[in-house]
Parts: C-alpha cells; structure tokens; sequence
C-alpha cells in the first residue's frame, strides 16, 4: 500500500474567484489611470514641468520677507471678505430653511411634486462653484461685494439645505405626535414639535458654512467678486510678489480664525 | 384656615441660550455687525438695475440652451476634466496613505506624526483655486497645473480623514494581528486596513465627486478643464453655450454622486 500523499492546505485570504475578479478590477483601473494621464501628458509641456523647481525657487525667493507695511491697505479688502462670508451665510440660512422643509420626507407638503424640486435645487446649487457663480454674478450684476454676497449665498443653500434636511428626517415622531395630540395646528407643531429638535443642528450647520465660506470669499475677487481676493490678483498680475505672500499670510490667519471661532461655537451647542 | 393660592404660572419657551446676559451681548453684537456690515457694503444700485436684463437674457439662455456650436470645444473641455480627476484622485490617495498612517497618533512615532500632520494642514489650509495660480505659474497653463492642484488638495482631504479613522479604529483586533508575529507591513494590511477600508472606499469616490467639481474651477485661472471653457464663454457673452455647460456639469456631478452612493452601498 502506497501513503496516500498529504496536500497542505495554506491559508489563503480569498478563494481563487473573488482573487480572479480582484485582479481584473485592479488591471481595468490602472489601464483607465495610465489612459487619462496619457492624454494629460500629450497636452503639457514638459520643459516647463521640468524647469518648475528652479522657477519655484526663484517665485520663493521674491516672496522673501513679505511687504508688512502693506497691511494697511488690506484692512479693508478683509473686513469685506467677512462681510461676503457672513451675509452670504445668512442670506443662505434664510432661503435654505423652506427649501429643506420642502426636501425632508415628513414635512414636505408633497410627496411627488414639491420635494424633487427642493432637491432639484440643492443638487444644483451644490454641484455649481461659488467661483463659477461669481463668474456669472460678476456678469450680471457688475463686479463688487454684493456680487460675491449673492454667489456664496446661493452656493450655500444647497450644503445648509441638505444637511438641514438629513436633520428633519431624523427627528423624533413621537413628539411631533404628542404635540399635535393637544390640539397644536400645523404652524404650532412645526414651531414646537420640530423646531426645538433641530435647532441645534441648524445652528451647527450655519456656522460650519460660515467657517467654510470665509474660505471660499477670499477667493472670489479673482473674478472680480470683492475681497482680498481682488488685491490678490492685483498683486499677481503686476508681479509684487512681497504683497502676495504677505496676502497668503494674511489668509491662512483669517481662515484658522475662522475655523477657530466655529469650532468653539460648534463645541458650545453640541 | 386659608389656602394661599400661588400666582397661575404661565408656560414659557425656554430660549435657546441660557444665560440672559450672554444672550443679550450676542444679540446687541450681532445688531451692530449687521449695521456696521450693512453700512460699509456699497452696491452701485445703477449698474445692478443697468445689469438685470442681462441676467434675464441668461435665464432664458436655458431654455433652450445651446450645445452644439460650441460642442467641440465643450466636449474637449469636459473630457479634460474627467482626465484631471480621474488621475488627480488617484495620485492624491495614493500619496496621502502613507501621509494619513504617518499622521495617525496611535501608528507614528512622534517626530513622523507632528511632520506628517504638518503636510496636512498646509495642503488644507489654501483654497484649490489659490493653489492653481501658483502652480499654473510653475507648470504653465493646461491640465498639468490642474492636476497638480487638485492632487494636492486631495492629499490633504484624505490624509487627515484616514489619519483620524485610523484613530479610532479597534486596537484589539490589531493587537491580535500583532501577536501572531506579523511584521509591520503585515499588520497594517491585515490588522489595520481591513478596520478602515470601506470607510476609505466611499470617502474616495467623494473625493472623485469633489475633484470633479473643483476641475471645473481651476479652469478659470489656466488649470485646463472645462472650467477655461466656462470662462471664455462668459467672456464672449455666449450665455446659451454657457449655459449648456452649466447643466452637463449639473448632469455629470449627479451621476457621479448617484453612482458612488450605489457603488458605496455595493461595498459595504
């Protein structure tokens, strides 16, 4: 009699198929990944890619020190990015509370009409950058601040809108309940049976935006929109290149105030 | 003996802020900054009334919106952006794994955390479209530049997210990896990377959405794109063919979202 031979088996993480299909998807993607940066290289050109360094070096030393007594006249360009931010952030609020008790499931005053409209809206005032609103607000309305207060709010009302959504459907039905239980019309138990259960989330999202619009508004004078950004382009396009880093500096301290202030309130609600 | 009646009390909402004065201040703050605010904003009322029947004529470029005497151009710009997120995602996770373990406090030494950590906050505290002129400067103008930006915005988007999911991932589960006698590599594969995958997965299809949408800005400062094409027909007063792209963008950033949400639930 011959010993039977022994097969041992070694532990393997997939069985031989899902290994199979694993593989393809990876073959497939870097096929895409290989096809795309093909056509992205067929249309640059590489002397400058390769010549970036030196120029960087070079941009980097002209930026050396920044022009500090120019801070003077940023003053003002910043205090209007805050004003875009925040009245931008508002004029949002204020447009997006009836867009998402329209878009929420339980409050919509209709399933099949009014809700795909509000949803209309929020995706295509999410899927739109403020820059591009700029653009075509710069176009309409002339370029300046109230131009740059329209497109963050407008770009806003899709973000608040959607997240203030997500909240109402969330919320508890058994209070809503209790209170159309005491008789409560509509308005009275949307004011005490919604409301109080969304209010700080509401809270939270406004701020948040704020934070992420005092961001977006010191781009937006690129287009001609108000802000810093307007210095900004202004300093790249005549080369003084002390004011744009001292412009940068300026920013990033604007933005880590902001995001600074958000995440206190955000702490103090929540 | 009598019954001292108390005084009916009435209900009151309980106001969102407790402490009276701090209410007060933030009311009366917040009443100055708006006029304050109010006060300085100057709008040239003329050139907004002289502007309206422009915005009108572009409402109505909508209906119906012009695809096609531009299409070549359209179609060229759209297909760039998909080039420009497509790769930049890619490249930006890619090199944003090893920044994202670096920077997870509970994987990296010290001095590896506090550098990696570092590259993370400089990547996300610029906006893309300051980043695009810097690097259309380097670069040049075209997809390159975008490319570049967009990579590295997403390294600073995905870095931190991996970094803190990997914070709070199950120390046990990689304990125990550990303790079969894994080497480091083995651990993160096996011990690490299963904890914090599907989570990855769909936050990298939201990047791909997020890129998508930023592609069509970076074009605006030179970073190639649709967003070049955009430009130029704001700039020519093309409305109907602005308009067009408007709604593909439209279009397109609802399909993405619509099938990373699928491709989401597929894998989780």
């Amino acid at each position: 009699m011959t010993p039977a031979t022994v097969r041992v088996k070694v532990w393997q993480r997939r069985d031989r198929k899902s290994q199979l299909a694993i593989w393809a998807a990876w073959l497939i993607a870097t096929a895409i990944f290989v096809a795309c940066f093909h056509l992205i290289s067929e249309k640059t050109i590489w002397d400058f890619v390769w010549d970036a360094p030196a120029q960087a070096g070079d941009l980097g030393a002209r930026m050396v020190p920044p022009d500090w007594k120019y801070i003077h006249q940023l003053w003002r360009p910043l205090w209007d990015t805050l004003n875009i931010a925040t009245i931008g952030t508002l004029m949002s609020i204020v447009l997006a509370v009836p867009v998402a008790y329209c878009a929420a499931r339980n409050t919509t005053p209709s399933v099949t009409f009014v809700r795909p409209i509000a949803l209309f809206i929020i995706v295509s005032s999410r899927s739109i950058n403020s820059l591009i609103w700029a653009l075509m607000l710069v176009t309409i309305v002339g370029p300046g601040v109230f131009a740059g207060i329209i497109s963050i709010g407008i770009r806003s009302i899709g973000f608040c809108a959607k997240l203030l959504y997500e909240a109402i459907e969330e919320i508890d039905e058994a209070q809503v309940e209790a209170v159309r239980a005491t008789g409560a019309s509509a308005a009275q138990t949307t004011v005490y049976g919604i409301v109080p259960q969304v209010m700080p989330a509401f809270a939270g999202i406004s701020v948040f935006r704020w934070d992420i619009n005092i961001r977006e508004s010191t781009v937006l004078g690129l287009v001609g929109a108000g802000g810093i950004g307007l210095e900004l382009n202004a300093a790249i396009t005549q080369l003084y290149w002390t004011q744009v880093s001292l412009m940068l500096l300026v920013i990033i301290g604007a933005v880590v105030v902001g995001e600074w202030v958000s995440a206190k309130v955000r702490h103090a609600i929540i | 003996m009598s019954i001292a009646l108390e005084p009916p009390r009435t209900w009151k909402k309980p106001p969102l802020i407790k402490r009276a004065w701090l209410r007060w201040i933030l009311g009366l703050g917040a009443a100055l900054y708006l006029a304050l605010a109010f006060g300085t904003i100057d709008v040239n009322w003329h050139r907004v009334w002289e502007g309206l029947p422009r915005g009108a004529q572009f409402i109505k470029a909508f209906f119906p919106p012009d695809f096609i005497s531009r299409w070549d151009e359209i179609a060229e710009g759209i297909a760039e952006s998909l080039w420009m997120t497509v790769v930049s995602t890619v490249v930006g996770i890619a090199i944003s794994i090893p920044v994202g373990i670096g920077a997870a406090r509970n994987i990296a030494p010290a001095p590896v955390y506090y550098f990696c950590r570092g590259i993370l906050s400089v990547s996300r505290s610029f906006q893309e479209v300051i980043l695009a002129i810097f690097f259309v400067k380097l670069f040049g103008f075209g997809p390159f530049a975008g490319f570049v930006t967009l990579s590295f915005a997403t390294i600073g988007f995905y870095g931190k997210l991996l970094a803190e999911d990997i914070e709070d991932m199950d120390a046990n589960q990689a304990e125990a990896v550990r303790a079969t006698g894994a080497s480091w590599l083995q651990w993160i594969n096996f011990g690490v990377q299963p904890q914090v995958m599907p989570r990855m997965i769909g936050l990298g299809l939201y990047r791909l959405d997020i890129n998508f949408r930023e592609s069509a800005v970076v074009g605006i400062v030179g970073g190639g794109g649709i967003g070049a094409t955009l430009n130029t027909a704001f700039d020519r007063y093309e409305f109907d063919s602005a308009a067009a792209i408007v709604l593909i963008i439209i279009a397109i950033v609802m399909l993405v979202e619509y099938s990373s949400g699928f491709l989401r639930r597929w894998v989780q």
